[in-house]
Protein backbone atom coordinates (compact mmCIF):
# COMPACT_ATOMS: atom_id res chain seq x y z
CA UNK A 1 0.00 0.00 0.00
CA UNK A 2 0.97 3.42 -0.75
CA UNK A 3 1.82 6.02 1.45
CA UNK A 4 -0.52 9.44 1.29
CA UNK A 5 2.38 11.87 0.98
CA UNK A 6 1.43 15.86 0.58
CA UNK A 7 4.09 18.10 -0.03
CA UNK A 8 3.56 22.54 0.54
CA UNK A 9 5.93 23.75 -1.90
CA UNK A 10 5.99 27.16 -3.67
CA UNK A 11 7.18 27.37 -6.71
CA UNK A 12 10.72 29.41 -6.61
CA UNK A 13 11.78 27.46 -3.39
CA UNK A 14 15.34 25.37 -4.65
CA UNK A 15 14.45 22.49 -1.44
CA UNK A 16 10.90 21.97 -2.83
CA UNK A 17 12.62 21.64 -6.45
CA UNK A 18 14.98 19.08 -4.41
CA UNK A 19 12.23 17.47 -2.06
CA UNK A 20 10.05 16.99 -4.86
CA UNK A 21 13.01 15.47 -7.41
CA UNK A 22 13.97 12.85 -4.60
CA UNK A 23 10.38 11.97 -4.74
CA UNK A 24 9.69 11.31 -7.61
CA UNK A 25 13.65 9.58 -8.29
CA UNK A 26 12.26 7.27 -5.15
CA UNK A 27 9.40 6.65 -7.35
CA UNK A 28 6.54 7.82 -4.45
CA UNK A 29 3.24 8.91 -5.73
CA UNK A 30 2.63 12.61 -3.67
CA UNK A 31 -0.26 15.70 -4.11
CA UNK A 32 1.94 18.75 -4.62
CA UNK A 33 0.30 22.01 -2.87
CA UNK A 34 1.38 25.56 -4.50
CA UNK A 35 1.21 27.72 -1.31
CA UNK A 36 2.35 30.64 -3.30
CA UNK A 37 -0.86 30.67 -5.49
CA UNK A 38 -3.31 28.66 -3.16
CA UNK A 39 -3.83 30.50 0.19
CA UNK A 40 -6.31 27.92 1.48
CA UNK A 41 -3.34 25.24 0.72
CA UNK A 42 -1.12 28.03 2.76
CA UNK A 43 -3.50 28.53 5.43
CA UNK A 44 -3.30 24.98 6.05
CA UNK A 45 -0.19 24.59 5.69
CA UNK A 46 0.75 27.25 8.55
CA UNK A 47 -1.93 25.30 10.97
CA UNK A 48 -0.34 21.87 10.44
CA UNK A 49 3.28 22.77 10.80
CA UNK A 50 2.73 25.87 13.09
CA UNK A 51 5.38 27.46 11.05
CA UNK A 52 5.92 29.57 8.00
CA UNK A 53 9.03 28.15 6.05
CA UNK A 54 8.63 25.42 2.82
CA UNK A 55 8.46 22.26 1.79
CA UNK A 56 6.55 21.22 4.36
CA UNK A 57 5.61 17.63 3.97
CA UNK A 58 2.41 15.03 5.03
CA UNK A 59 2.91 11.84 5.47
CA UNK A 60 0.22 10.03 6.80
CA UNK A 61 -0.35 12.90 9.22
CA UNK A 62 3.36 13.09 10.17
CA UNK A 63 4.62 16.36 9.71
CA UNK A 64 8.19 16.92 8.24
CA UNK A 65 8.92 20.45 7.62
CA UNK A 66 12.30 21.06 5.14
CA UNK A 67 14.07 18.39 3.10
CA UNK A 68 14.93 16.16 5.69
CA UNK A 69 15.78 13.38 3.79
CA UNK A 70 16.96 11.06 6.72
CA UNK A 71 13.25 11.32 8.34
CA UNK A 72 11.94 11.16 5.08
CA UNK A 73 13.33 8.09 3.92
CA UNK A 74 12.82 6.36 7.51
CA UNK A 75 8.64 7.42 7.22
CA UNK A 76 8.65 5.78 3.62
CA UNK A 77 10.21 2.82 4.51
CA UNK A 78 13.36 3.74 1.75
CA UNK A 79 16.74 2.61 1.38
CA UNK B 1 44.80 9.41 9.64
CA UNK B 2 43.80 10.79 6.22
CA UNK B 3 45.81 12.26 3.56
CA UNK B 4 42.74 15.20 3.28
CA UNK B 5 39.70 16.09 5.03
CA UNK B 6 37.53 18.77 2.99
CA UNK B 7 35.37 21.17 5.12
CA UNK B 8 31.98 21.93 3.30
CA UNK B 9 30.76 20.67 -0.16
CA UNK B 10 29.25 23.42 -2.18
CA UNK B 11 31.03 24.96 -5.49
CA UNK B 12 34.48 24.55 -4.27
CA UNK B 13 34.42 20.94 -2.03
CA UNK B 14 32.44 19.66 -4.21
CA UNK B 15 35.04 20.03 -7.33
CA UNK B 16 38.25 19.35 -4.09
CA UNK B 17 36.64 16.30 -3.71
CA UNK B 18 36.25 14.84 -7.41
CA UNK B 19 40.21 16.08 -7.88
CA UNK B 20 41.03 14.31 -4.32
CA UNK B 21 39.17 11.20 -6.18
CA UNK B 22 40.80 11.14 -9.13
CA UNK B 23 44.34 11.59 -7.45
CA UNK B 24 43.35 8.20 -5.32
CA UNK B 25 44.19 10.80 -1.88
CA UNK B 26 42.61 9.29 0.77
CA UNK B 27 39.83 11.06 2.41
CA UNK B 28 36.76 12.56 3.84
CA UNK B 29 34.11 15.04 3.28
CA UNK B 30 32.35 16.79 6.17
CA UNK B 31 29.77 18.60 5.76
CA UNK B 32 26.21 20.55 6.84
CA UNK B 33 24.73 20.00 3.70
CA UNK B 34 25.27 19.77 -0.19
CA UNK B 35 25.49 22.04 -2.67
CA UNK B 36 26.09 25.15 -0.36
CA UNK B 37 24.87 28.73 -1.60
CA UNK B 38 24.60 27.41 -4.66
CA UNK B 39 21.66 24.91 -4.27
CA UNK B 40 19.77 28.58 -2.78
CA UNK B 41 20.59 30.02 -5.58
CA UNK B 42 17.61 31.19 -8.38
CA UNK B 43 18.45 31.17 -11.80
CA UNK B 44 22.58 30.62 -13.23
CA UNK B 45 23.10 31.94 -16.73
CA UNK B 46 26.67 32.20 -15.79
CA UNK B 47 28.53 28.73 -15.36
CA UNK B 48 30.13 27.78 -18.73
CA UNK B 49 28.62 24.75 -20.58
CA UNK B 50 25.21 25.62 -19.01
CA UNK B 51 23.35 28.95 -20.86
CA UNK B 52 20.74 28.39 -18.29
CA UNK B 53 20.18 26.05 -15.18
CA UNK B 54 18.58 26.73 -11.89
CA UNK B 55 20.49 26.51 -8.69
CA UNK B 56 19.18 23.17 -7.43
CA UNK B 57 19.92 21.78 -10.69
CA UNK B 58 23.01 22.32 -10.47
CA UNK B 59 23.63 21.44 -6.82
CA UNK B 60 22.53 18.48 -8.16
CA UNK B 61 24.44 17.93 -10.99
CA UNK B 62 27.67 18.46 -8.71
CA UNK B 63 26.41 16.29 -6.54
CA UNK B 64 26.34 13.45 -9.19
CA UNK B 65 29.66 14.29 -10.30
CA UNK B 66 31.02 13.82 -6.66
CA UNK B 67 29.01 10.24 -6.07
CA UNK B 68 30.25 8.85 -9.16
CA UNK B 69 33.24 8.16 -7.14
CA UNK B 70 33.03 5.93 -4.20
CA UNK B 71 33.98 9.01 -1.42
CA UNK B 72 33.06 9.19 2.10
CA UNK B 73 30.42 12.30 2.65
CA UNK B 74 29.24 12.78 6.35
CA UNK B 75 26.55 14.83 6.06
CA UNK B 76 25.25 17.07 8.89
CA UNK B 77 28.33 16.78 10.35
CA UNK B 78 29.03 20.48 11.97
CA UNK B 79 33.05 21.39 12.51
CA UNK B 80 33.69 22.40 15.52
CA UNK B 81 37.59 23.15 15.70
CA UNK B 82 40.56 22.53 13.48
CA UNK B 83 44.06 23.28 15.05
CA UNK B 84 47.48 22.21 13.86
CA UNK B 85 49.40 19.92 15.87
CA UNK B 86 53.09 18.90 15.81
CA UNK B 87 52.53 17.63 12.22
CA UNK B 88 49.23 16.67 11.50
CA UNK B 89 45.93 18.47 11.52
CA UNK B 90 42.79 17.79 14.08
CA UNK B 91 39.39 18.24 13.34
CA UNK B 92 36.68 18.40 15.97
CA UNK B 93 33.03 17.96 15.02
CA UNK B 94 30.02 17.43 17.10
CA UNK B 95 30.16 13.61 16.29
CA UNK B 96 34.10 12.88 16.92
CA UNK B 97 37.78 13.99 16.10
CA UNK B 98 39.99 12.69 13.17
CA UNK B 99 43.26 13.78 12.09
CA UNK B 100 44.77 14.38 8.67
CA UNK B 101 48.05 15.48 6.97
CA UNK B 102 46.29 17.59 4.74
CA UNK B 103 42.65 20.29 5.11
CA UNK B 104 40.85 22.16 2.66
CA UNK B 105 38.51 24.52 4.40
CA UNK B 106 35.51 25.22 1.65
CA UNK B 107 32.65 25.80 4.59
CA UNK B 108 31.29 29.04 2.62
CA UNK B 109 29.15 31.63 3.74
CA UNK B 110 26.08 32.49 5.46
CA UNK B 111 22.80 35.22 5.80
CA UNK B 112 24.59 37.59 8.48
CA UNK B 113 22.00 37.60 11.59
CA UNK B 114 20.54 40.86 12.75
CA UNK B 115 20.90 39.71 16.09
CA UNK B 116 17.69 41.06 17.66
CA UNK B 117 15.22 39.99 20.38
CA UNK B 118 12.51 37.71 18.20
CA UNK B 119 14.88 36.78 15.78
CA UNK B 120 15.61 33.10 16.73
CA UNK B 121 11.87 33.03 18.04
CA UNK B 122 9.90 33.89 14.70
CA UNK B 123 12.02 32.30 12.47
CA UNK B 124 10.15 30.25 10.07
CA UNK B 125 6.99 32.07 11.77
CA UNK B 126 7.43 35.10 9.90
CA UNK B 127 10.74 35.87 9.58
CA UNK B 128 12.88 34.34 7.07
CA UNK B 129 16.31 34.39 5.31
CA UNK B 130 15.46 33.36 2.23
CA UNK B 131 12.90 35.52 0.28
CA UNK B 132 13.07 33.22 -3.06
CA UNK B 133 11.83 30.11 -0.96
CA UNK B 134 8.92 31.65 1.34
CA UNK B 135 8.63 35.10 -0.46
CA UNK B 136 4.94 34.11 -2.19
CA UNK B 137 3.88 33.25 1.22
CA UNK B 138 3.19 36.39 1.76
CA UNK B 139 1.13 37.70 -1.39
CA UNK B 140 -1.14 40.54 -0.08
CA UNK B 141 0.17 40.99 2.94
CA UNK B 142 2.52 44.00 4.44
CA UNK B 143 6.47 42.82 4.91
CA UNK B 144 9.58 44.09 5.72
CA UNK B 145 12.89 43.45 4.07
CA UNK B 146 16.31 44.35 6.54
CA UNK B 147 19.03 45.53 4.39
CA UNK B 148 19.95 47.80 1.72
CA UNK B 149 22.18 46.02 -0.85
CA UNK B 150 21.92 43.58 -3.81
CA UNK B 151 20.34 40.79 -2.10
CA UNK B 152 17.51 43.28 -0.25
CA UNK B 153 16.48 44.84 -3.49
CA UNK B 154 16.61 40.83 -5.20
CA UNK B 155 14.14 40.25 -2.21
CA UNK B 156 12.20 43.71 -3.10
CA UNK B 157 11.89 42.84 -7.06
CA UNK B 158 10.04 39.88 -5.61
CA UNK B 159 8.10 41.09 -3.31
CA UNK B 160 6.87 44.10 -4.68
CA UNK B 161 5.01 42.14 -7.32
CA UNK B 162 3.14 40.03 -4.91
CA UNK B 163 2.89 41.64 -1.36
CA UNK B 164 0.50 44.95 -0.35
CA UNK B 165 3.38 46.97 1.18
CA UNK B 166 7.39 46.14 1.17
CA UNK B 167 9.06 48.21 3.77
CA UNK B 168 12.86 48.20 3.47
CA UNK B 169 15.02 48.59 6.46
CA UNK B 170 18.04 50.50 5.46
CA UNK B 171 21.06 51.25 8.08
CA UNK B 172 22.69 53.70 5.68
CA UNK B 173 21.63 56.78 3.96
CA UNK B 174 20.44 55.09 1.17
CA UNK B 175 20.07 52.37 -0.40
CA UNK B 176 23.28 50.36 -2.70
CA UNK B 177 23.44 47.83 -4.86
CA UNK B 178 22.52 47.92 -8.93
CA UNK B 179 21.26 51.06 -9.84
CA UNK B 180 18.80 49.32 -12.49
CA UNK B 181 17.56 47.26 -9.20
CA UNK B 182 17.24 50.22 -7.19
CA UNK B 183 15.14 52.13 -9.58
CA UNK B 184 12.21 49.56 -10.11
CA UNK B 185 12.17 49.10 -6.75
CA UNK B 186 11.92 52.78 -5.63
CA UNK B 187 9.52 53.72 -8.49
CA UNK B 188 6.45 51.08 -7.29
CA UNK B 189 3.92 52.55 -5.58
CA UNK B 190 3.68 50.17 -3.13
CA UNK B 191 7.49 50.65 -1.32
CA UNK B 192 7.94 52.60 2.15
CA UNK B 193 11.80 53.23 2.31
CA UNK B 194 13.58 53.80 5.39
CA UNK B 195 16.68 54.69 5.41
CA UNK B 196 19.44 55.22 8.68
CA UNK B 197 17.09 52.73 10.39
CA UNK B 198 17.66 49.84 12.60
CA UNK B 199 15.36 47.24 13.77
CA UNK B 200 15.41 46.93 16.99
CA UNK B 201 13.30 43.80 17.86
CA UNK B 202 10.95 41.22 16.32
CA UNK B 203 7.48 41.20 18.02
CA UNK B 204 4.62 39.22 17.61
CA UNK B 205 2.37 36.28 19.15
CA UNK B 206 2.57 33.02 17.76
CA UNK B 207 3.65 34.83 14.18
CA UNK B 208 5.20 38.05 13.55
CA UNK B 209 2.88 40.64 14.13
CA UNK B 210 5.24 44.16 13.84
CA UNK B 211 8.87 45.10 14.09
CA UNK B 212 10.41 47.67 16.38
CA UNK B 213 12.42 50.45 14.18
CA UNK B 214 14.74 53.13 15.17
CA UNK B 215 15.01 56.26 12.37
CA UNK B 216 16.77 59.20 13.44
CA UNK B 217 16.43 58.64 16.55
CA UNK B 218 13.03 58.44 16.70
CA UNK B 219 11.44 55.23 17.95
CA UNK B 220 8.32 53.40 15.41
CA UNK B 221 6.45 49.96 15.45
CA UNK B 222 6.03 49.19 12.15
CA UNK B 223 2.93 46.31 11.35
CA UNK B 224 3.88 43.73 9.45
CA UNK B 225 3.62 39.91 8.71
CA UNK B 226 6.52 39.04 7.31
CA UNK B 227 10.18 40.01 7.93
CA UNK B 228 12.95 39.09 5.26
CA UNK B 229 16.27 39.46 6.46
CA UNK B 230 18.94 39.95 3.88
CA UNK B 231 21.59 41.71 5.63
CA UNK B 232 24.38 40.19 3.44
CA UNK B 233 26.30 37.03 3.93
CA UNK B 234 29.44 36.05 6.85
CA UNK B 235 31.67 33.12 6.49
CA UNK B 236 31.78 30.44 8.13
CA UNK B 237 35.62 30.36 9.46
CA UNK B 238 34.62 30.71 13.31
CA UNK B 239 35.93 26.98 13.67
CA UNK B 240 39.51 27.73 13.02
CA UNK B 241 40.93 30.57 15.48
CA UNK B 242 45.12 30.08 14.06
CA UNK B 243 44.72 30.79 10.34
CA UNK B 244 44.85 34.90 9.49
CA UNK B 245 41.60 36.68 7.80
CA UNK B 246 40.92 39.76 6.87
CA UNK B 247 38.63 42.47 8.40
CA UNK B 248 35.63 40.40 7.36
CA UNK B 249 36.37 37.11 8.54
CA UNK B 250 37.51 35.64 5.50
CA UNK B 251 40.25 33.32 5.27
CA UNK B 252 43.65 34.58 3.64
CA UNK B 253 44.85 32.32 1.23
CA UNK B 254 48.02 32.72 -1.89
CA UNK B 255 47.58 31.99 -4.98
CA UNK B 256 48.02 28.16 -4.51
CA UNK B 257 45.03 28.41 -1.97
CA UNK B 258 47.77 27.71 1.28
CA UNK B 259 46.59 29.70 4.50
CA UNK B 260 49.75 30.97 6.98
CA UNK B 261 49.29 27.20 8.17
CA UNK B 262 51.24 23.95 6.45
CA UNK B 263 48.89 22.05 5.30
CA UNK B 264 45.63 24.41 6.08
CA UNK B 265 44.37 25.27 2.23
CA UNK B 266 41.10 27.35 1.81
CA UNK B 267 39.09 27.40 -1.28
CA UNK B 268 36.03 28.98 -2.73
CA UNK B 269 33.51 32.01 -0.91
CA UNK B 270 35.28 31.52 2.73
CA UNK B 271 38.04 33.35 1.60
CA UNK B 272 39.43 36.99 0.37
CA UNK B 273 39.45 35.50 -2.95
CA UNK B 274 37.75 38.32 -4.81
CA UNK B 275 34.59 37.87 -6.39
CA UNK B 276 32.55 35.59 -5.82
CA UNK B 277 30.80 32.97 -8.05
CA UNK B 278 29.77 29.56 -7.87
CA UNK B 279 32.63 29.14 -11.05
CA UNK B 280 35.16 30.35 -9.01
CA UNK B 281 34.88 28.68 -6.02
CA UNK B 282 34.66 25.43 -8.02
CA UNK B 283 38.01 26.08 -9.58
CA UNK B 284 39.55 26.88 -6.38
CA UNK B 285 38.46 24.11 -4.96
CA UNK B 286 40.49 22.31 -7.77
CA UNK B 287 43.44 24.21 -7.21
CA UNK B 288 43.31 23.50 -3.43
CA UNK B 289 43.13 19.91 -3.93
CA UNK B 290 46.08 19.87 -6.55
CA UNK B 291 47.98 22.17 -3.84
CA UNK B 292 46.98 19.86 -1.05
CA UNK B 293 47.86 16.33 -3.51
CA UNK B 294 52.11 18.51 -4.10
CA UNK B 295 51.59 19.06 -0.46
CA UNK B 296 51.64 15.76 0.09
CA UNK B 297 54.76 14.45 -2.03
CA UNK B 298 56.69 17.18 -0.73
CA UNK B 299 55.98 16.25 2.74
Amino acid sequence: MSKNVKVYSTATCPWCVRVKQFLKDSNIVFEDFDVGANPEKADEMVKISGQMGVPVLDIEGEIIVGFDKERIKQLLGLQ
Amino acid sequence: MYDLIIVGAGPAGITAAVYAARKKMDFLVLTGDIGGQAAWSGDIENYTGYQFISGPELAQKFEEHMRKYDIPVKEKEKVLEIRKLDKDILVKTFRGEYQSKTVIIASGKRSRELGVSGEKEFKNKGLTYCATCDGPLFAGKDVAIIGGGNSALDAALQLIKIARKVYIINNTLSLGGDLIMRQKVESAGNTVIKNNSQVRAVLGGKFVEKIKVVSQAKEEEIFVQGVFVEAGLIPNSGFIKDVEKNSRGEIKINSHNETNIPGIFAAGDVTDTPEKQIIIAAGEGSKASLGAFNYLSRN
